[in-house]
């Protein structure tokens, strides 16, 4: 059951990404409204498999590979929902759809067994540490794609390219803006984030730090927004270089998200 | 009845030859009527734009209306048939119908998608109703006219992208800034060009106006002019730190502002985006400012390059407005065909032996014991009835040539026979 809600929910937003990449290189209006009801289908059955998951297993389902891959999508797929209903920028869903259908594929391809709880897991800090994580790397995701239709519209604008994707694209105002609520959301975030999560390992090992790989990664990301955000405020790094810096930054989010998994040891390491 | 178009356009005619055919003041309403009167004229409307001269009309006979049209502006504007022949152009029926939807859609203007011609259609038709030389025809042609300009419009994106330097100016703005509200704008320099376009962004919303000119009075004059400040020459380039559009137009021989100039401002507005357009031809900023993060600097030819690329896009667009406007033409043939009166005799007729059959039976239900030579009696009561209700409608739709049209809606309207797609 599970699976089969898995499984349409994929379909669902591969269509919509499909129908956005397609947008991307066709001159004509774009067919947002499809591609916004196919993720919004996408986004009812994908929340339904995860609720799915919650009541078969008694907890937030974040504790596989799998489970985090698509509920990470979920969460992008959520703030999509939220800026596209507040800004109303059809085109937009072309640079995100995608990203939300690679976690998903990502996802796909790992196993999807439900282990028991490991016990160090076992605790209220799991809801909250991971809620925090979640949301910030998925305003980092969605603020990874602003960023790029940013860059690709400053672009059309200094070489004079002024015809097909730049008369779809919003303005550098706007996309600058929605980049900055972006990261002034996901920055704090991925703060608590870090804040609980030392909370939880002073309580599970009794250490608030243990250089553990992605406590370090994610340090590392924290740099990262800390710098965009704090150069915004005083001057000069704003517009392009705060776009650039957005996408720059999600490549290490992902790398903590997926590398640090895949490639390091860590506690962090699922089973 | 036929639909009849007779005019020239800039593509047909020379500037001299649209010069003396023009219908102008008071001219209008005298060659609309005396068009109006001539043989084999039923209903008449004419448009006189500085680019055409059109006339519309249903008439009875084409060959005999257009050579009479021919001979009246020969006799109207005094210049002989073969100096304005070969520039007119003669389309009837469905050619016609054509012709005014794409006029009135805009594909058959100078710029392909500029909406004034549609103005100007509906003007002349109004002006057409309110001297009462138009009928059905013609009326129903205009309303399709109107209806059929907004379906390209909408369903095509024939007007969206700028085609002249003011507008392509205000709409790079808009990628920039989203909305111009707020935004402060520095005019740098004089000229026609620059200031069209001045006002233009002034019409979009930008608040804070600044002129600067070499000649200190000119600028308070134009300042005046745009409810703005007057900003001495030496100072614009510190200026442009609060500017966030500029436009630059003056005639010096060489560069004006400088890239490290601009750097300088750009870092004390710290580095906030600044639109640079430059119209002065030899250009007056420095091209290599365009380099520099957040400035983005336009000149003459780019702006150009930019119409003409969204004229190339119009002209794209165009080729889906043509099958709209083929389908508009082909449901006012539907339309048309369906005033012959023929079919609506035949309708009528139909119509009124329905009723007469229905009455009858129910009147046979109701006394089923009545004998055959009383029902017989019935019958011949509801036929005569019937035949004498008919017999005037039915002459008048076969005899009356001049109103025929207007009869046939009528009759259908009265009677209710189905057949028009609307109303």
């Amino acid at each position: 059951m599970g699976t089969i809600l898995f499984e349409l929910a994929l379909t669902g937003y591969f269509i919509a990404a499909i129908i956005g990449i397609i947008d991307l290189f066709r001159g004509g209006k774009e067919s947002s409204k499809l591609m916004i009801a196919f993720s919004a289908a996408g986004f009812v059955l994908h929340t339904a498999a995860i609720i799915y998951r919650y009541v078969a297993g008694g907890h937030l389902p974040v504790t596989s590979m799998h489970e985090a891959a698509s509920f990470f999508a979920w969460c992008v797929v959520l703030i999509y929902f939220f800026l596209e209903f507040r800004y109303k920028i059809g085109i937009m869903g072309s640079f995100i759809l995608p990203i939300v259908l690679l976690l998903m594929i990502t996802a796909a391809f790992l196993p999807r067994t439900m282990a028991p709880l490991a016990p160090a897991l076992r605790s209220h800090w799991l809801w909250i540490h991971t809620i925090f994580a979640f949301v910030s790397n998925a305003a980092f995701a969605v603020a990874f794609g602003i960023g790029t239709m940013y860059l690709l519209q400053e672009h059309y604008l200094k070489s004079k390219h002024l015809h097909g994707l730049f008369q779809r694209l919003p303005s550098l105002q706007v996309l600058d803006e929605i980049n900055h609520k972006l990261i002034n959301i996901g920055f704090p975030f991925l703060t608590m984030a870090i804040i609980t999560g030392s909370l939880w390992a002073e309580s599970a090992w009794g250490r608030f730090w243990n250089w553990d790989p992605k406590e370090v990664w994610s340090l590392i990301t924290w740099f990262i927004y800390a710098v965009v955000l704090h150069l915004r405020l005083t001057a000069g790094w704003r517009k392009k270089r705060a776009a650039m810096l957005s996408v720059i930054g999600f490549i290490v989010v992902l790398f903590t998200f997926f590398g640090v998994n895949f490639l390091l040891k860590s506690v962090h390491t699922f089973q | 009845m036929n639909i009849l178009v007779i005019g020239l356009n800039h593509k047909t005619a020379s500037v001299e030859i649209r010069e003396r055919l023009a219908f102008n003041g008071p001219k209008l309403e005298e060659g609309l009527l005396a068009i109006r009167q001539l043989k084999g004229v039923n209903e008449a409307a004419l448009l006189s734009t500085c680019n055409r001269v059109e006339i519309y009309a249903s008439v009875c006979d084409v060959m005999t209306a257009a050579e009479a049209v021919k001979d009246f502006i020969s006799g109207f504007h005094d210049i002989v048939r073969p100096e304005f022949e070969k520039s007119l152009y003669v389309y009837q029926s469905e050619d016609a119908t054509r012709h005014v939807f794409r006029v009135s859609s805009s594909l058959d203007s100078m710029i392909i998608g500029e909406p004034q011609i549609l103005g100007q259609l509906k003007d002349a038709f109004e002006f057409a109703l309110s001297k009462k030389t138009t009928g059905v025809i013609l009326n129903r042609l205009m309303k399709k006219a109107i209806s059929t300009a907004k379906r390209v419009r909408t369903e095509t994106r024939i007007a969206e992208n700028a085609v002249s330097i003011s507008f392509a100016a205000v709409e790079l703005a808009k990628k920039i800034f989203t909305e111009l509200a707020g935004k402060s704008f520095m005019l740098l320099g004089a000229g026609e060009m620059a200031e069209l376009a001045a006002r233009h962004l002034i019409n979009n919303g930008v608040t804070d106006v600044k002129v600067a000119n070499r000649t200190y009075d000119r600028a308070c004059e134009l300042a005046q002019d745009f409810c703005g400040c007057a900003v001495r020459f030496e100072d614009f380039v510190h200026e442009l730190v609060r500017t966030d559009i500029l436009i630059c137009s003056t005639g010096a021989p060489s560069f004006i502002l400088f890239r490290d100039q601009m750097q300088k401002v750009m870092k004390e507005r710290k580095h906030r985006p600044v639109f640079l357009i430059d119209i002065s031809v030899p250009r007056n900023i420095d091209p290599e400012i365009n380099k520099i993060d957040n400035v983005y600097l336009y000149n003459v030819d780019d702006l150009q390059e930019v119409i003409e690329t969204n004229i190339l896009e119009r002209k794209k667009e165009a080729t889906k407005a043509e099958t709209i406007i083929n389908e508009e033409v082909e449901k006012f043939a539907h339309w048309a065909a369906t005033l012959d009166s023929v079919p609506v005799i035949v309708a009528l007729r139909q119509k009124a032996d329905d009723i007469k059959r229905e009455e009858i039976e129910r009147f046979r239900n109701r006394f089923p014991d009545l004998d055959k030579d009383k029902m017989e009696a019935v019958e011949n009561l509801a036929n005569s009835i019937t035949n004498k209700l008919m017999h005037n409608p039915t002459v008048a739709l076969r005899e009356s040539a001049e109103d025929r049209e207007m009869i046939t809606i009528i009759i259908k309207k009265l009677y209710g026979i189905d057949g028009e797609d609307e109303e």
